[in-house]
């Protein structure tokens, strides 16, 4: 059933009729949080990204405008995110407010402009074998919830379609910055499953496979998410 | 006393006030005077998605006069664990006595928010929010 | 050293009422959360803070864990003359933070 249910879908060409952010899917207070630069949490790492950059990063980097766009990206044969380009210079640890900040200052210069990785497609395929394939104590694949039953109702809240283009994000629910690895461990912990580890090949693999399903799609950062 | 204020006191003193005088955290900056409902108003979503961060503005009906103003609005919530949520300190040179922040709220509860006057009297203003609970709790 | 945004208009005409907003980097830790291992992660959140506009208090607040982590504040001035807002706020960790933003009053 599982080979069946994986092979149908393999096949099957693009599963999502239309990406849709998940601005789309939020309420009116994160709507409304995301939509003013005074007032979104997450432009104070922005801000200290900003602060960063000109310290650390001016004296090589120019512009970052469009960059995060391409990213994930498949460089000598392995995946590279941003947050692995940032830390080649000075290793700040995963989820540490600097790696947050720079990393959300580089995808803010790119907010507005959509997604457009291109990787060999075969870099793709490890990714797309773990979003389909059922995990944790819950048994589930990401695509039960983001592919099937986007736009229904899971408890209170309405299932989106696991898109990442507003990451690094300001989630409300840990009241402050998170990368993407962050929110899709959250979602893995939420089906009761192993977590790979941050800049882990099972993260990597999943992070470009997600970001290259959201192709198109606007970069939000800073996002805010419930 | 104005002949607004009168009327305004009277219709207050009719209504069902929004706190109890004799609750210690009330008292301990009321005193006991009255908490006469009216003149506040507390905008708050009554539907909240997520208690992390919900919305509020609080506006006091006062001409923010060197005669008559607002001193402070003390925000309190009914069912959190630390009940008192802030205390705003205005005063004769602010314009307008009108402040937002975004509060934290431990489920659906009611919000009171007490404006204490120049002319020493206090007056409130509620909001029920419900809180939803979380489908899917992070742990990371 | 928290980072703070403020956000006030470009310009304001002397006596006209200006719209003031800050958002402060701040976890604002209520003391009740529970650290991945499940120690208690304790209470630190901002408890005073100030604002004054070319040295007199316009604003004043006590705050506590009922405000939401990375603190907002909106109020209201009167701008009188050109002149620096200076916020400054303390919190339970005895930690001071401070930011500041030019009023052109015209």
């Amino acid at each position: 059933m599982k080979l069946i249910f994986l092979f149908v879908v393999l096949f099957s060409g693009a599963a999502l009729a239309q990406n849709r952010s998940g601005l789309e899917f939020a309420s009116e207070e994160v709507r409304r949080l995301q939509a003013s630069d005074a007032e979104n949490p997450g432009m104070l790492w922005v801000d200290q990204g900003a602060k960063l950059f000109a310290q650390k990063c001016a004296s090589c980097h120019v512009s970052m405008k469009g960059v995060a766009t391409r990213y994930p990206a498949v460089e000598d044969g392995r995946i590279v995110t941003l947050e692995a380009k940032v830390r080649h210079k000075e290793a700040f640890a995963y989820e540490s407010d600097e790696l947050l900040a720079l990393t959300s200052y580089v995808a803010h210069q790119s907010r507005g402009m959509p997604i457009k990785v291109n990787p060999p497609a075969e870099k793709l395929d490890a990714g797309r074998k773990a979003y389909y394939s059922r995990r944790g104590q819950m048994n589930l694949a990401c695509a039960h919830c983001h592919e099937q039953n986007w736009g229904k109702h899971l408890g209170a809240e309405t299932l989106s379609q696991g898109q990442p283009n507003g990451y690094p994000a300001y989630r409300l629910e840990w009241q402050k910055m998170g990368s993407l690895e962050r929110r899709i461990r959250a979602c893995m912990f939420g089906l009761h499953a192993e977590l790979p580890p941050y800049g882990s090949d099972a993260m990597l693999e999943l992070e470009l496979f997600l970001v290259w399903r959201a192709n198109g799609l606007p970069i939000e950062t800073p996002a805010v998410r419930r | 006393m104005k002949r607004r204020d009168f009327i305004g006191s009277l219709a207050a003193l009719a209504a069902t006030p929004h706190v109890g005088t004799t609750d210690p955290l009330i008292w301990s900056f009321t005193k006991g005077m009255p908490v006469l409902p009216g003149r506040v108003k507390l905008e708050l979503p009554a539907l909240a998605e997520n208690g992390y961060s919900v919305a509020m503005t609080v506006t006091v009906d006062s001409p923010m006069t060197p005669s008559e103003h607002v001193r402070a609005v003390h925000l309190i919530a009914e069912k959190n664990p630390v009940r008192d949520m802030a205390v705003f300190y205005l005063g004769a040179h602010c314009p307008r006595a009108e402040v937002s922040s975004r509060l934290r709220l431990n489920g659906s509860q009611q919000v009171v928010a007490i404006a204490e006057l120049s002319d020493g009297s206090f007056w409130s203003g509620a909001a029920f929010v419900e809180v939803r609970e979380a489908a899917c709790t992070d742990g990371g | 050293m928290a980072l703070a945004r403020i956000d006030l208009p470009q310009q304001a005409r002397r006596g006209e009422l200006v719209e003031v907003r800050i958002v402060i980097q701040h976890p604002m830790e209520t003391g009740f959360r529970r650290a991945p291992q499940g120690e208690r992660v304790p209470r630190n959140a901002i408890h005073s803070l100030v604002c004054r506009y070319s040295g007199t208090e316009v604003f004043r607040a006590t705050l506590s864990t009922g405000i939401a982590a990375n603190p907002f504040l909106r109020f209201f001035l009167r701008a009188t003359q050109s002149g620096d807002l200076v916020f400054w706020w303390l919190d339970d960790d005895e930690v001071q933070g401070s930011a500041k933003a030019r009023l052109s009053v015209t």
